[in-house]
């Protein structure tokens, strides 16, 4: 076994060519109780690179390839693709999980490889002057708890004093992290938070919904993930609860998590940090060069998904920071250090969306290096189970600063004396 | 013609008694140790440590850990993951609270903790036998991930929940933490199954050895010959965890660095370390090995070949990694139900009459 697997390394190096391009690795997972996810995600970053490529011939006239390895949402997997891919010159990582990216947040600034992670993993990553190589722009999950507040606030004419809110959780670091927002939120405002943890991979959530009937709060937030989605949407319509008090993260808020519960999910909202839908000039572009062309990855029928989009805007984000470390260093075929300076230098503004098809489909934010997270701006969207569709209905706002920076602040002052990190800035 | 007794003369007990009577065992034996000491840390790389051998390592102990207790003593445990858990939050609360005592002891220590919890719930395998106690075990796998995740204390109120490996060193030499060589990451888990490995071997071949195994064979016997059932099964118990531990210490600490409870230490990890023993063969030190090799190896394989080289979509492959190693499983318990151990007892036979097997 040792010997076959010795000779097919030794074949694969021979076998690879030493072409000079750009590699993006996509840590994927298409298999799994959250492939669900994974797989309208790993579709979209594929295919925005497949389009940089067929339409553009690449950044910079350097040509792009996706690298991807099946992750299964496991770290174990996780850390195996990460050492199996990094020697191919991996510019950027995104893991699309939380626990591998505590995996991955020593190990990349230990290779000087920089790791962009979207709305999820260490929220703390936000203060650059400790975490050099991770990036969590543009928004993160004390953003989400938060913006899920205000949102809360904005249709209570701002007193949920009283109130009653439940957070339904993914047992995990990724579902574990709200917590401390909610609970400095819940001190701030007087509402009186319930937390219900449900365990990997959360399709047992019986007695979670049991108490939420029993309990009756007045709202419930869910951080889940994958299958759990789909099951905490349909408990939630067997115990009748009303589903337009119900409000998911964004990883909560797919057309996959939704559609099984048919019409009963009609209301179900969802928080998000990009828009929705596939009305911006991008996607003709993406119908004529890649899915016209046969080059979708997958199944091809994920365009336009929200979790499509994500991905889609990951990648976006990840081409565009590559063009500022082209300009940073003056060469096209760049290395993960000077990519690690192009994230930090990345700008987005409306007329940089807007030139490359997609405008106003994010916020704007600056990164910088004290700032890895951009400003967390938070939209609210909601499902129409009739059109099937989700509309945008409250538009990107700022969330409470004064909860959120003294918790970045005290997290990364720990991971910093834990291992032994002086701040860059 | 080589691999015989014929020749090899033993004058004394002590060279009577030893591991590998036989000279070509016993050199091949001097020579895997050789390449693994010697060779080895020189030449691998980030992805050989991260990706194969420490993996393999450290299962190596758990398959040799859960051997002692399932194919020795005859005590199916299906909690495995959860003593690794033991081990892994064990290393970690070490580590933080005694920041200036060498990891090793931290390690050792965190197996005694595990032996001792295991021995606590080893203790319902006095009155139940076979499936019940399959069922008791898994208890203990659900109740102890659960206890990580409910109790604050265990993962020192991180807001995360996460456990994170601090840098620790062994004679100055970082082995735990971000900054890790990988041969000094290989060097330490090496050792330890180097340690586990003889230990086992040697308790396996002594009297405890023996007491387990006749617990193993027909405990009613076993009991009328003069064994203490309650004895043979805490010990078995207590053994077994203590490997089960160091492993889950090592899993942590010096292979993933950082762990979240439910994911790393599921129901799955006791699965795949029983089918590890299974495959490896039940009952065999050397089978825990082969068991830890053959599951650490062929997904690796099996994506090498599936995705680099034949270029199929990523999730095809996973999806066949699955059917492969479930179709090994029922291939293996119905063509060589002992495993590969017996496969190399087959190959060791045939080799002591070649070239003249009649």
């Amino acid at each position: 076994m040792k010997k076959l697997a010795t000779y097919t390394v030794a074949t694969m190096m021979a076998a690879a060519p030493a072409m000079a391009d750009l590699v993006f690795p996509s840590l994927s997972y298409r298999t799994g109780p959250y492939a669900a996810g994974g797989i309208p995600f790993a579709d979209g970053y594929a295919d925005y690179f497949t389009l940089l490529n067929e339409r553009d011939g690449g950044i910079g006239g350097v040509m792009t390839r996706v690298v991807e390895c099946e992750t299964g949402y496991n770290t174990e997997k996780g850390v195996e693709c990460y050492e199996s891919t990094k020697g191919e010159g991996a510019l950027v990582y995104q893991p699309l999980s939380t626990g591998i990216t505590y995996q991955l947040i020593p190990k990349t600034t230990a290779d000087n490889i920089p790791m962009h992670t979207l709305g999820y993993g260490r929220t703390s990553a936000k203060n650059g002057g400790v975490f050099s190589h991770t990036f969590n722009f543009p928004a993160n999950y004390w953003d989400g708890a938060s913006g899920a507040i205000n949102y809360l606030l904005e249709i209570n004419n701002g007193d949920i004093n009283g109130k009653k809110i439940a957070l339904v959780y993914h047992n995990s670091a990724y579902g574990k992290e709200p917590i401390r927002t909610l609970e400095g939120l819940a001190e701030k405002h007087g509402f009186e938070l319930l937390l219900l943890p449900v365990d990997h991979p959360g399709q047992e959530q019986k007695s979670q919904w049991l108490q939420i009937r029993r309990e009756r709060p007045d709202n419930v937030i869910m951080y889940g993930w994958g299958v759990m989605n789909q099951v905490a949407i349909q408990e939630a319509a067997n115990i009748r609860f009303p589903m337009e008090n119900f409000i998911g993260i964004w990883w909560s808020g797919g057309e996959h998590d939704v559609m099984p519960a048919g019409a009963a999910a009609d209301g179900y909202k969802a928080l998000t940090f990009h828009n929705v839908g596939k009305d911006f000039p991008v996607f003709d572009d993406l119908q004529k060069y890649v899915v016209d062309a046969g080059k979708a990855a997958g199944a091809g029928d994920q365009v336009g998904n929200v979790l499509y989009n994500r991905g889609m805007y990951a990648a976006m984000l990840a081409a565009e920071a590559t063009k500022e470390a082209q300009k940073i260093h003056g060469v096209a075929d760049i290395t993960p250090a000077m990519m690690r300076d192009g994230l930090e230098a990345l700008e987005m503004t409306a007329e940089r969306m807007e030139s490359i098809g997609l405008p106003n489909f994010g916020p704007t934010f600056k990164a910088s290096c004290e700032n890895h997270g951009g400003d967390g701006l938070v939209g609210v969207v909601e499902w129409d189970a009739d059109s099937k569709s989700w509309s945008l209905i409250s538009d990107f706002k700022p969330t409470d600063a004064d909860i959120i920076a003294p918790l970045i602040e005290e997290d990364s002052a720990s991971y910093a004396s834990e291992a032994g990190i002086e701040p860059r800035c | 013609m080589f691999y015989r007794e014929a020749g090899d003369f033993k004058t004394t007990y002590v060279e009577d008694s030893q591991t590998f009577p036989i000279r070509f065992d016993r050199y091949r034996y001097y020579f895997v140790l050789l390449v693994g000491f010697a060779v080895l840390p020189f030449i691998v790389n980030d992805y050989w440590v991260n990706a194969i051998l420490v993996p393999f390592l450290i299962y190596s102990i758990a398959a040799i850990g859960l051997n002692i207790l399932t194919g020795y003593c005859g005590q199916v445990s299906l909690g495995t993951g959860g003593f690794m858990a033991v081990g892994a939050y064990a290393c970690y609360k070490l580590m933080t609270a005694f920041p200036d005592i060498s990891i090793v002891i931290h390690i050792l220590l965190a197996g005694g903790v595990t032996a001792a919890v295991g021995t606590l719930f080893g203790l319902p395998s006095l009155r139940i036998k076979g499936f019940y106690l399959a069922v008791a075990t898994l208890a203990a796998q659900f109740f102890l991930v659960w206890l990580f995740n409910r109790v604050p204390w265990f993962y020192n109120y991180s807001a995360s929940g996460q456990i994170n490996a601090p840098e620790r060193t062994v004679f100055g030499v970082p082995v735990t933490g971000a900054s890790v060589e990988p041969w000094a990451m290989y060097m330490i888990c090496l050792v330890f199954v180097f340690v586990c490995g003889v230990l086992a071997r040697n308790l396996t071949r002594g009297s405890i050895g023996r007491e387990w195994m006749a617990i193993r064979d027909m405990d009613i016997a076993a009991e009328i010959i003069g064994v203490n059932p309650l004895r043979a099964k805490l010990t078995a118990f207590a053994v077994s965890s203590f490997f089960v531990g160091i492993s889950g210490a090592l899993f942590f600490s010096v292979y993933l660095g950082a762990v979240e409870v439910g994911e790393a230490f599921g129901i799955q990890k006791s699965f795949i370390v029983l089918f590890m023993i299974i495959i490896g063969g039940l009952g065999s030190i050397f089978g825990s090995f082969a068991g830890a090799a053959f599951l650490v190896v062929l997904p690796v394989v099996l994506k090498l070949i599936g995705v680099d080289l034949l270029g199929w979509p990523t999730d095809i492959v996973a999806h066949f990694q699955l059917v492969i190693v479930g179709g090994l499983i029922i291939m293996f318990l119905i063509l060589e139900p002992h495993g590969l151990a017996q496969l190399w007892r087959v190959a060791k036979e045939k080799l002591r009459l070649w070239p003249f097997p009649h």
